[in-house]
């Protein structure tokens, strides 16, 4: 049943964040602020080369060093195949890495590990190992990748968990088809045809925590591990299973996360602080440098996808094709699910087509691994289908709104595509609940005035602003595969104590998932303790990915505030010797007929008085469905014909994520996304050189956008409520990032008449296609 | 080597190596608000004040302090609650990283210029980082905060 919003307190109302006044005033603590006193420090020895075989490695020197605790090479950790990937179980990513190896496949790729007493030890330890390499041909190329002579993962024991198309031998981490209809033979009907092809770069997450963890041994000689982690439980099971230890010797916190948009899904130096503690029995810290963090985590995946698109001419596309080909760098996390999303969260935005092909490779080659970044797959994905959207326009003579308008998901509708493919495995067949895309597309439209401006203004002889536009979707978890829980735990006083597994990282669940309880238990935020996640003492979670934690940790926590409710009511009734389904209760006072006990005294008898016991409740969620949020993206782009530059004046979206639970924190969500998406439109390169050395490994040399780029953002949301989510919510978290590659595409087109299929979008390619233009 | 500088109005004494930097020097004393981001002066996470101004104490020697005043946000405590309540109401609260640094900047901001243009606000604190915010926030939380009494 419907929850009627305007009677809503708590969710859907502006609710400062329940952490916010602490984290300014420097009482927060993350996971370096953390490690123990005395804590090793550890190092990592990199390789110089982007592939090559250790034929030998003599760290004699380096262990001798007064202060060097420990030393590890490829000999001295366990021989066991794994993904870092952060993922459920099993997972959808090949085990294709070694906690080290004999061979390293990317400058940065781990060599030796080295643990000191302090930094300057470590460093200098490091220089003491003495490597002989067997340099390899590098693939550097992704095109080059499929089957070429250089066999980047060549070595025995990696494995698939299930199919996924693993075939390392021609360098492929995985592989998918699918095809519902046949696309030849609807090509053949349609009236209109086009073909294009696009490249997206690498991007880097940019977190302003770097990669830290730390580890100690407790009193009964666990294994605790702090950890800047997006997935605490994910990390526990696969620290298990790799070091063959019991999951109940490891206990895994995860302190306040400096943000992860993916990044932290993945494990980085917890398995060398895990090590070095379980063997010098000494507490340790492993903080990435920033250059570590740029040239030795992971990066999206760069990709190459061609979008043919058939149409009729009264609009309606009949048929759609998508060829992808994707570079997951030198290991294969999120290799799979990152490519199917490029299809699954993408071409059901066009779900009236007859038949619909997607399909291609994920390669191996000897950059930096590309994994789980914010929008994976779907950004991509978007950036392609977008741009020929406007391409396929321009042929029909179409307004490209219209095109949409026509083509696009609708409620009550549905996609045969949402079946079919899932992240990795089978998806889940699914009915559009709450889909506001038409209204969102309208208003949208409204306020950047496109009816009037699109497609260009001329401003002066040099300046041109370009209006461009773009829809986008994403899901909300992974159905029947991400599962929260939520604990709640009566106080005496009258307040909860919420235990949740769902991982704040700065996207603010803390606060959603107090909202939620608070309004169910019809209390303030205030009443409610919040804490997460800590593998000991938090019910499980699946993590923070996928957009799963408002919709999945939100239901979670929204089943036990209704089962509190419930027990609260029960034990109201006991003492009021009445019968329960009589009770009312406000938050504060339960009432039936003259009699009534308040919550505070409720509370503090059941401790010490009488009725004694404890009150707390677990409930857990996984989804039956992922409902996605839409989003419509507009924006006028000023042009300078001269030089090719340009600024993004305003960016207008308008979003369907279903109920606000916290409308400032969702505007956080969608216009944070946004300036990661423009980054990536606009200038943000992931750059080699060509022996495969990272060239942007600072603040300096990879620029992210600061207040100077960033103008104006118009944010607004569509009502809309989504029957299966907590009070009517879906996720929010990804969508923002979708849109910018084509919207800016499709602006700079309508402005400049160059279309740019490879992105950054930057003024050097724009003053080119000028000059080719008037050639 | 010894070096005697005022911590927050304290007049403190600390042990330390020459080529120490300011960020480690304190963070290794305890104070854990200071956050590093790069290391290399380039994203504003380990802002303070020393005599008053923003610098980046990443890249700051501390043997170069001796009888400066230094302020860590331990000592704006009021003023940070009052940022926190502009960042608040403008949704520019996210994973916090940034935002110690950015409390000292505004702070300072606000008692360098009076009734300070987009753009210098824009100059002023363009060298402190945020990859999760939409920045617009704030710029408006900003605004707020420096229209306060």
């Amino acid at each position: 049943m419907a929850v009627d919003k305007k009677k809503l307190k708590v969710v859907n109302n502006i609710t400062p964040s329940v952490d916010g006044k602490g984290i300014m005033q420097g009482r927060s603590f993350y996971t370096d602020d953390l490690a123990a006193q005395g804590s090793l420090v550890i190092k990592i020895l990199r390789s110089p080369h982007a592939f090559a075989h250790i034929e030998s490695i003599d760290v004699s020197e380096a262990q001798k060093l007064n202060g060097v605790a420990l030393v590890l090479t490829y000999k001295d950790v366990p021989h066991v195949s794994f993904s870092r990937a952060g993922q459920g179980y099993p997972e959808p990513s090949p085990h294709d890495k070694f906690i080290l190896d004999e061979y390293v496949r990317y400058v940065g790729d781990e060599v030796a590990m080295v643990a000191a007493v302090d930094e300057e030890t470590a460093n200098e330890a490091i220089k003491l190992i003495k490597v002989e390499y067997k340099v390899l041909d590098p693939v550097l190329d992704f095109e080059t990748a499929y089957e070429n002579k250089s066999i980047i993962h060549p070595e025995d024991g990696i494995c698939e968990m299930f199919p996924i198309g693993f075939e390392p031998k021609k360098n492929v981490a995985a592989a998918y088809e699918m095809e519902v209809g046949n696309v030849d033979e609807e090509f053949k009907k349609s009236d209109v045809i086009v073909e294009e092809t696009f490249y997206s770069q690498a991007q880097a997450h940019a977190m302003l925590e770097p990669h830290s963890s730390n580890a100690r041994l407790d009193e009964h000689n666990r294994l605790v591990i702090y950890s800047s982690t997006q997935t605490p439980f994910h990390m526990r099971r696969i620290l298990a299973t790799t070091l063959g230890m019991p999951v109940s010797q490891i206990r895994v916190i995860k302190p306040r996360v400096g943000g992860g948009f993916g990044g932290k899904q993945a494990f980085h130096g917890e398995f060398f602080c895990a090590l070095t503690t379980l063997k010098t029995h000494r507490p340790s810290r492993f903080v990435y440098t920033r250059e570590e963090v740029f040239g030795a985590s992971y990066t999206r995946h760069p990709m190459k996808i061609s979008m043919k698109i058939g149409a009729m001419k009264d609009g309606r596309i009949n048929a759609i094709d998508c060829r992808t080909l994707s570079d997951t760098g030198a290991y294969g996390e999120h290799s799979l699910t990152v490519f199917m999303i490029v299809g699954s969260k993408v071409l059901p935005l066009y779900n009236k087509v007859d038949a619909v092909k997607f399909g291609g490779r994920v390669v191996y080659t000897n950059h930096v691994p590309a994994g789980a970044y914010r929008g994976y797959g779907a950004i991509q994905g978007n950036y392609a289908l977008e741009a020929t959207i406007d391409i396929l326009a321009e042929k029909l003579n179409m307004n490209p709104k219209r095109v949409r308008e026509i083509n696009s998901m609708k409620e009550k509708e549905t996609s045969p595509i949402f079946e079919i493919m899932g992240e990795g495995t089978k998806g889940t067949a699914m009915i559009m609940e709450s889909c506001k895309l038409p209204y969102c597309i309208k208003r949208g439209a409204e306020l950047i005035e496109w009816e009037k401006n699109w497609p260009r203004k001329k401003i002066s002889d040099t300046k041109v602003r370009g209006y461009g536009m773009a829809i986008a979707m994403q899901g909300s978890g992974i159905p029947f595969m991400d599962m929260g829980s939520a604990s709640i735990k009566l106080n005496d006083g009258g307040s909860y104590m919420v235990t949740v597994g769902a991982t704040d990282i700065g996207q603010g669940s803390d606060t959603i998932i107090s909202q939620i309880v608070a309004e169910e238990l019809g209390t303030t935020v205030d009443k409610i303790i919040i804490y997460s996640s800590d593998t000991d003492l938090t019910p499980f979670d699946c993590g923070a990915y996928a957009s799963s934690t408002t919709y999945i940790s939100g239901n979670a926590a929204w089943k036990a505030a209704q089962k509190m409710r419930a027990r609260l009511i029960k034990e109201a009734s006991t003492f009021m010797e009445v019968k329960p389904e009589n009770v009312e209760f406000d938050g504060k006072t339960f009432v039936s007929g003259d009699k009534s006990i308040s919550l505070v005294e409720l509370s503090t008898k059941m401790l010490y008085n009488a009725n004694l016991q404890q009150v707390q409740v677990t409930e857990s969620y996984y989804g039956h469905v992922s409902p996605p949020p839409f989003m419509a993206a507009y924006a006028e782009v000023e042009v300078d014909l001269e030089t090719g530059e340009y600024d993004v004046l305003n960016y207008v979206t308008v979003t369907d994520c279903g109920t606000t639970i916290n409308p400032m924190l969702a505007r956080g969500q969608v216009e944070g996304g946004i300036v990661q998406g423009l980054g990536m439109a606009c200038f943000e390169d992931v750059k080699y050189d060509k022996k495969g050395n990272l060239l942007s490994n600072n603040f300096l040399t990879y620029h992210i956008p600061t207040h100077k780029e960033i103008h104006k953002l118009t944010t607004e949301f569509a009502d809309s409520y989504e029957p299966t989510g907590p009070f009517g919510a879906k996720s929010v978290g990804e969508i923002g990032i979708d849109t910018p590659p084509a919207v800016i595409c499709n602006a700079i087109y309508n402005a400049t008449g160059v279309r740019i299929h490879k992105l950054p979008i930057t003024p050097e390619k724009i003053l080119k296609g000028i000059k080719e233009l008037k050639k | 080597m010894i070096v005697n500088f005022y911590l927050n109005n304290v007049e403190v004494s600390y042990s330390i190596k020459p080529g120490e930097y300011l960020a480690e020097t304190l963070r290794r004393h305890g104070v854990k608000s200071i956050k590093v981001g790069c290391n290399e002066s380039s994203c504003g996470s380990c802002t303070l004040l020393i005599e008053g101004k923003p610098m980046m104490s990443c890249s700051v020697l501390t043997a170069s302090l001796e009888g400066k005043h230094i302020t860590t946000v331990e000592g704006i405590q009021e003023e940070a609650a009052k940022i926190s309540k502009c960042f608040s109401k403008q949704g520019a609260d996210q994973c916090g990283f940034c935002n110690v640094g950015f409390a000292l900047v505004i702070y300072a901001l606000k008692r360098e210029y009076k009734n300070p243009t987009d753009e210098e606000i824009n100059n002023y604190i363009v060298g402190n980082l945020c990859r999760c915010s939409g920045l617009q926030s704030h710029m408006k939380a900003i605004k707020e905060y420096l229209k306060e009494e």
